[in-house]
This record gives C-alpha cells, structure tokens and sequence, in this order.
C-alpha cells in the first residue's frame, strides 16, 4: 500500500535511468536462471522492488521468501520437487512491474509469485496476472475494495486493522475527537474514507473528525503538528489515526516529540509504522504511540520466537528485525505449499481451487484461514511504541478477523462480496444476485 | 499472554487465599495494593496506583516514580513487587528492605496511556512539596491536567507553604481547574477559577474552559464563555506569529539546502543534479560520527554535531573536488550534457550508499541542546528549528564573507564574471573552478548534518531536496547569495500561510504555480545580475 515519493521528477526520472540498466542486468540474470533450470524444480517468482524508493521495504520481503524456500527445501520441497526461486528487480517503477510479472510468468514459467508492495503496483500487474493465469500472493496491508481470481491477499484488509484500531481508542482511551492524516493518494484516501463512514455510524459529528493529507516525503511537519495540537485542546479526548506513508512518519514523529505531544495526551495510532520504520528513530520520546498490526516481533509465541531465531541466523543479522508483511509471506508461502501437495500439481487452475479453505499456522499462536474471497482470517495487535523501537502488545482482538474484500461501511461496496469458490465472482451483489464482473 | 487471562486471574485468586491465610502479616491495604503490581493487568494496575498514592506510606512515591521508569520490577511467580533504583539496587516495594537480587522471573510493571495518566495524576499530588521548584512547577501542572477533586486537598497544603511566585502561580491554576470541575464549589469559587485561567489564556486553559458543561450556575457560564471569546482572539493573534515563525523555520530550511546550489548553479552555472546526494552524504557523515561516538566516546555525544560539521564539509567537498576534476571539467558550456552525467552521478552515489549502509533509514539521534521546545508566549518554539536557522545565518554570512574578503573568493568571483580575462591576469582557472565546485559541495555537506536532525537518513534524502533547491535558486536569481536568501524566506513564509488555509498538497501546488507565473514576468529570477556577468 505504500508508494514512495512519486510526484518527484527527480524519482520518474532515475527510475528511467535504473530501468536500462536492471533491465539489461536482469536479462542476463534471467537467461542463466533458466540455463540450470531442470525439470525437478518447482519455480517460484519474487517480484520485490531491490533498487529506488521501495527498496527500503520491498528487500525485506525478497530475503523472506528465499528464506521460507530454502528452509522448504531443507524439508525436502515440495512434491518431491526442490523449488527455485526466481528473483527479478522491478526498480520501484510501476509499468516495469508489469513487464516483469509477464517475464516471470511466461519465460521462466514459475508457478507462483509472490510480489507488490504498493497498490499501484499491484495494480499494474493484475491484468498481466489474468491475462496469462497465473497466482500472486500480495503481502500488504491495503485499501480493500478488491478480490481478484488470481490474487490471493495475506495483508490486512482495512476491517482487519483500520476499524479494530479506532474501536480500541473508543473503548480504552475514550477518544472522541479524531484526526486522520494521512500521505495524500489512495491507501490513505480509502482508509479514511472507511473510517469518516465508522466514526460517524458511532454517533462521532462531524465537527469532531479532522481530515488532513499532506503529500509524500512531506517533511515540515510544524504547522499541522500545531494544527492537531490546537485540534486536542477543544475539550474531548483526542486521538491521531495515521495513514502516512513510512518514510513521512520520521519527521512527524520527531515534530510531534519536539512539540511536546505526548503520548498520554494525544494518541497516534499508525497503519503503517512497524519495526522496520521505527528503525530510523530514537523512540523515547514516542513511547505509548500505538500502530495496529497483525503481527509483532515482540509477541511471545513458540512459533515467531523459533521463526526470529532462524531468520536471523540466515541473515548472519542478530539485529535483524521482522515485521507483519513478512509474517503475511510466511502464511501466504506455507498456504501455497499446502494448496500445492494437496493436489499434487501446481497447475494455477488447480491450485487457485484448491486455496480457499486451506489453514496455516500464522505466528502469533493461531491458524489463519484462506476465505473464499481470496483474503485471509488474522488476529488484530495494538502494540505501545516501547523504548527500544519494538512494540508491547496492550490488546488484542479475541478471535481472528476474516478480512472483507468490500467494505461494508462504504455505500458503494456494502453490498458487494467477493466468492471464488460459489458464485465465481469477486464483486457479488448480495441485493440484487448478479455478479458485477470485470466492468465495474 | 492475555489470551490465558481467566485461567491466570484463577490461579491468581487463588495464590491470593493462600498468601493471606500464610501470611497475615501481609494483609495491610497497601501490601495488598502493591501486589496488585505482579498481576500485569491494566485494571489492576491502576487500582494499585489509586489505593498506593493515597495510602500515605513513605514508600508511595519512590514505588509511583519507579512505575512511570519502569523500574517498578513484579515477579509473577511469587507476586513480590521490588523497586529498582537508579543505582541498580533493589527493595523489596512493601517492606522497603534492601534485596540481593530480583529474581530473573520478574519483568518491569507495564503500562499503557490511560495507566501512564494515573501515574501522572498520582505523582503530581505525592510532588507538590518537594524540594525541587521545578519538580513543584510540573506537579503542579500534572493536577492542573487531570484536575481530580482529590488532589485538592494537597493543592492547598502546598499553596499554603509555596513562596516561589511561579510555583505559586502554577497551583493556582490547578486549583482553578480543580474547581471549576467541582461540583460542590461555590459560585465565587467557580467564578474566580474561570478569571484564573482566563490569565492563563492557553490552549489547555481554553480546553478546560469549553469543557465546563452545562451543569453549572449561569454566571459562570457566561463567565467562561467571554473567556473563551477572548483567549481565542489573543490565540488568533499568536497563530499569525506562530505562522510567520514557521516560515522563517522552513526558509531556513530550503536555504540550508540551496545554499551550496547556489555556488555550483547559481556562481558557476553547473547544472548539478548530485547536488541532492552532496546533503546525502553529509548526513550520513554525521551518522557515521555518530556512531563512532557512541561506541568509543559515549560522553562526547552531545558535540557530534559540531564534530560532524567540518567532517561533512571534507567529505562533500572532496567527492565534489573529485567530480568536477574527473568529469564535469569536460562538459563545461554543454548544459545538457551536465544534467545527464549528474544525473546518473546521483543514481550511482545512492546506490552506493544503499550498498554500503543498507536501504533502510539510519538514527541519527538529536543531542540534548537541539531536544524539545520552550514556549514564547502562546507558540511553541523547537530547539532544533532554532538552531538549524541560527546554523543557516551563520554559515550564509561566513560564505558572503569568504567570497568578499578572502583571495580564493576574489578569484572566484574574477574567474565567473570573465574567465578568459582572469586567465590572462595569471588565475589559475582551473583550479579555482575545481574548488569553487569543492566548496559548494561541501556547503551541501554541512546542509546534511542539519537535515539529518529533522529528516530521514535514507539514500533518498537529496532527491526530496534537489526540486525546491533548484526552485529557491532560480527564484531568487541566478548568481546572486542574497537572492537565494531572499528567495528562501520568502518561499518559505508564503508556504506556511497559505498550508493552514489550503492544505499542505494544495499549498505546494500554488506555490510552484505562483512561481511559474513569476519566472514569466521576471525570467531572470528576484535578483538579476546586471551587466556584462549575463553574457557569460
């Protein structure tokens, strides 16, 4: 869901430049890929952003993924084939995604791939992904609005984090002023919009919700620091819900510290802000600031503590810090290996069969289910900004939450299911029975 | 952990009977409170901090302190709650006995921002008479926020004994606020709390003032409602001085970063697109800096900066030194030729860095002098954004000065104006050009030091800073420093004003639309160069 600095001409502009270059340097990657490949391996494309704006939190997701196939391998594959993973560099440039996703899919023929960060690249590479029928599974937390047959969505869907989020700040905090800011395109827009939609459905007026889009890598936080200041001190609890993008959090945050605001006074709960972002700053001053995840390095189970261990070990990295994107890939990965045995072929008409249903253990102690509407069930965190740049999970919700393609706050989508195991259709109208299909 | 909480509330009952009947000794309300501790539970928690804060047992408040620390250590296994000290030395909470060790099963009593709240509450009426005048300021504005009616009684102890007039003035106010709330205040009371925070004329005054209710007497609601009109007519006032102060803030800003600009575009017209990636490498120079500091020279951190500055200086500057001899000395008088190998200059210096130090962002921590903020009047002023605009001055007025008074400046100034005519007066050009290009480089340098305190340590820093530096450059005039001063603050302050009215996105477009209508009318910027300097 993030995009990263977008409007800069400077950025359009050096992805030009990258794009020559990783294109040559990945055709000559490609073609020795595909020298060595034999038939007992099972290909598996990764499609993350190693060079430009993304690459700060697309690296992460590609390491991931090699990490789960090398340790599948140790296992012994899958089908009694070894998989091999294919790695291409889309350059945090939105079209070459698409070009990318057709070169996995066509030229080194693998049977699933696992990319995307940003909505606009997910995006771009959908009708490459319906066109030649092929599997994505996207990691990231986004906007909803969405069920794609060949999609599978192991983030969360904004029922999944966004509304959990504002509940616990009505319930614990008492909050009854809101602030949704957010970095100004469409993650953010729709999240909010959500959200206006929930808060007022709440009984919240509409004098009490601010809304405030500022544009990427905005850095001079000052005036709407002030403004969100002067906003809180109208009387009532006032909370900051935060859709701004990773690298914009920063400089808001060391605003918000300088100004004083703490945590105590004026919460900010973030969507976006995880380990990774809190990386780049001193955290002290944010302690009790909240973000909504569905997964927490800091949280205690047999599963993540054995899963940071060996993450860790095979990134020779002791520091090396995991985040909920990461733990969608684990899921969506051990999803498609189970999907992948149990019909004994990777066929992606089969296999996209085979998915919904399919359970796999997530790593905060449960056991997350694919949904016939190609998203998956999650358990919702509130974790507090610790000190040392980690979180403490203060609550959490008491069974997993199956996540909603269509938002059901939203008048345009309340109606709308996504179901690829019955009514083969991801924008079912459950009012009228028809499915709306391609051309909504 | 929470999803095992009936299971553990049980067995916690439990253990709760079999102390109590072992140990009578134990059963006292505070000893029962403190246990409360050891049971990681929010509500209990916060009981334990009400009943703890009100028991009147000395060790209320180093138990309190110790919790807001997180020093405040709870063993769950035995439901023993010790108190750290900041020696590292422990007592066991109820007893105050000094113990060996806490036991390695025992982790710090959390918190969330509802507890952190109470903590604040609580501290507040156990420090109102503590020896400390500035511990008593802040106690006293901690009751004045949550303004319980059970502090009041500790209020009026303390104002009773207070001779500090500040000190006085701040319990006060959390009177006032005690008592504007209080149900059972009288009208006077009431209507002298109202006139209290009327003089305060703050935003928390106005806060409290909006939140009266409708429950109170008449007069008091008027009363609070002309206090409300004119402490907002006084705040109306301070926001325009608020904005103007972060124009000069942002000014400064955009002038740290096109100041080097303005020497290698504006003096010796080289389009340098790497200019962006000359403040990159400062700020990972102060990173670098840092990091040494931190793990050999801990004590010497809060002079990273000043140590960081010459450092980035002779960074910059030679990679810039290194640049102009190997590459851009070729293309002088192709403009187009100069963006591009700039251009690609830059994607290779931030590829570089992300190889060398990760894509990830890296801390780069703020010392002590640039944390915080202090108040003048009713705005808020941050230290860091005060020095990064005295750094600002200070660093345009030692470049004015070197390019006035010194020979390399002379040079420098001779060799832009007719390069051809200070050849034959025996100027080595050449090499003036590779310093000028050297020292403006390094200017850029220094600029990264100060961003690295306000933004992202990241390989993308210059991108976000190599448009508004073109932008501030060509508006303030090419070839001219005190356009590019002029041309700074003037974008800066323009921006602030119109972003409270039309939005940062929109405020950002109708600045670079305003600019573009600009450079229409007056191509050659704020400052033209006159005479025969244009030609050149």
């Amino acid at each position: 869901m993030l995009t990263k600095s977008t409007h800069d001409i400077a950025a359009s502009f050096s992805r030009r430049g990258l794009l020559a270059a990783t294109a040559g340097l990945m055709l000559g990657l490609a073609s020795f890929t595909g020298a060595k490949a034999a038939d007992d391996t099972i290909k598996v494309g990764v499609l993350h952003s190693l060079s430009g704006t993304m690459a700060i939190s697309e690296t992460t997701l590609k390491d991931t993924i090699l990490f789960l196939i090398d340790e599948q391998n140790k296992k012994g594959g899958v089908n009694g084939k070894k998989l091999e993973a294919v790695v291409v560099d889309p350059a945090s440039n939105w079209p070459l995604f698409a070009e990318k996703a057709r070169e996995l899919i066509t030229k080194d023929k693998v049977a699933v791939v696992f990319g995307c960060w940003t909505s606009v690249s997910r995006k771009s590479v959908l009708p490459v992904f319906k066109e030649l029928n092929s599997i994505l599974f996207y990691p990231v937390q986004y906007e909803g609005e969405e069920s794609e047959r060949n999609v599978f969505y192991t983030g969360a869907a904004p029922n999944q984090q966004a509304i959990p989020a504002v509940d616990y700040l009505m319930k614990e905090e008492k909050v009854k002023r809101w602030v949704l800011a957010g970095t100004d395109y469409v993650y953010p827009r729709t999240t909010n919009k959500i959200l206006e939609a929930y808060l007022k459905s709440k009984g919240v007026a509409q004098e009490d919700i601010m809304i405030n889009y500022t544009p990427f890598g905005h850095s001079d936080w000052q005036t709407i620091v002030a403004d969100i200041k002067k906003f809180g001190s109208a009387g009532k609890k006032t909370a900051v819900v935060s859709t701004i993008n990773g690298d914009a959090n920063v400089p808001f945050y060391k605003e918000l510290g300088n100004q004083g605001i703490k945590a105590k006074d004026i919460p900010v709960v973030a969507f976006s802000v995880g380990e990774e972002e809190l990386a780049g700053i001193d955290t002290k001053p944010l302690v009790g600031h909240l973000a909504a995840w569905n997964y927490f390095q800091s949280i205690k189970t047999p599963a993540n503590e054995k899963f940071i261990k060996e993450w860790q070990a095979y990134t020779k990295n002791p520091k090396r810090t995991t985040n909920d994107p990461m733990e969608a890939h684990v899921i969506g990965f051990n999803m498609w290996v189970k999907a992948v045995e149990k019909v004994k072929s990777t066929d992606p008409d089969k296999v996209i069969a085979a998915l919904p249903g399919i359970e796999a253990p997530n790593l905060t102690g449960g056991t997350s289910k694919m949904l016939p509407n190609h998203h998956i069930t999650k358990p919702v965190f509130i974790g507090e900004i610790k000190g040392n740049g980690q979180f403490d999970v203060v609550w959490k919700t008491p069974s997993l939450v199956p996540g909603d393609a269509w938002s059901k706050e939203l008048d345009g989508s309340k109606d709308l299911i996504g179901d690829w195991v019955e009514k083969k259709c991801g924008n079912y109208n459950v009012k009228t029975n028809k499915c709306l299909g391609s051309g909504s | 952990m929470l999803a095992k909480l009936p299971a553990r509330l049980c067995t916690l009952a439990l253990s709760f009977l079999l102390i109590a009947f072992a140990l009578p000794a134990l059963a006292g309300p505070f000893e029962d409170a403190v246990a409360k501790f050891a049971n990681d539970d929010f509500s209990d928690t916060e009981e334990a901090i009400g009943a703890v804060a009100s028991s009147g047992n000395p060790l209320a408040f180093p138990i309190i302190n110790a919790l807001q620390d997180g020093r405040l250590m709870a063993d769950p296994d035995s439901k023993k709650v010790y108190v750290t000290g900041t020696d590292g030395k422990s007592i066991d909470a109820t007893t105050g006995q000094p113990v060996a060790s806490v036991p390695d099963g025992a982790s710090a009593v959390r918190l969330n921002n509802r507890l952190r709240r109470s903590v604040d509450a609580a501290l507040g009426s156990l420090t109102l008479q503590s020896p400390d005048l500035s511990t008593r300021i802040q106690a006293a504005q901690s009751v004045f926020k949550s303004h319980e009616e059970t502090a009041l009684e500790a209020v009026d102890a303390a104002l009773a004994k207070e001779t500090n007039k500040s000190a006085r003035t701040a319990l006060g106010e959390a009177r006032a606020a005690i008592l504007l709330f209080k149900s059972d205040a009288t009208e006077v009371e009431k209507l002298e709390a109202v006139a209290t925070l009327k003089a305060r004329g703050d935003q928390d005054a106005l806060a409290l003032l909006s939140d009266t209710g409708s429950d109170q007497p008449a007069s008091v609601t008027k009363a609070a409602a002309s206090a409300i009109g004119s402490i907002q007519s006084s705040l109306a006032v301070w926001s325009t001085v608020q904005n103007a102060w972060y124009g000069l803030s942002l000014g400064s800003v955009l002038l740290l970063a096109a100041i080097g600009l303005a020497i290698t575009f504006g003096v010796m017209g080289v389009i340098n697109m790497a200019h962006g990636e000359m403040v990159m490498l400062g700020a990972y120079t102060t990173f670098v800096v840092q990091e040494v500091i931190r793990t050999r020279y801990p004590a010497l951190f809060d002079y990273s900066l000043i140590i960081a500055v010459p450092l980035a200086f002779l960074v910059s500057g030679a990679i810039g030194v290194l640049i102009e001899r190997s590459i851009i000395r070729f293309l002088y008088g192709r403009p187009l030729e100069t963006l591009l190998a700039t251009w690609g200059l830059s994607l290779v210096l931030q590829q570089a860095v992300r190889t060398a130090f990760g894509p990830t962002n890296r801390e780069v921590g703020n010392p002590s002098w640039m944390s915080g903020a202090f108040e003048l009047g009713q705005i808020t002023i941050t230290y860091n954004r005060l020095w990064i605009l005295c750094f600002t001055l200070a660093v345009f007025a030692i470049l004015l000065a070197m390019l006035r008074y010194t020979a390399l400046g002379l040079e420098m100034r001779a060799v832009t104006q007719n390069r051809r005519m200070a050849a034959s007066m025996g100027i080595a050009t050449s090499r003036v050009d590779a310093l000028t290009f050297g020292l403006g480089s390094g200017i850029a340098g220094i600029a990264g030091v100060a961003l690295s305190q306000i933004d992202n340590v990241s390989p993308n820093l210059g991108q976000s800073y190599i448009i508004d530096s073109f932008m501030v450059v060509v508006f303030g005039g090419v070839g001219n420093l005190w356009g590019t001063l002029v041309g700074a603050f003037t974008l800066g302050i323009a921006n602030k004003f119109l972003e409270p009215v039309a939005g940062a996105v929109l405020g950002k477009i109708a600045i670079l639309v305003l600019i573009i209508l600009f450079i229409q009318k007056r191509p050659r910027g704020l400052f033209a160069l006159k005479g025969r300097a244009v030609e050149a």
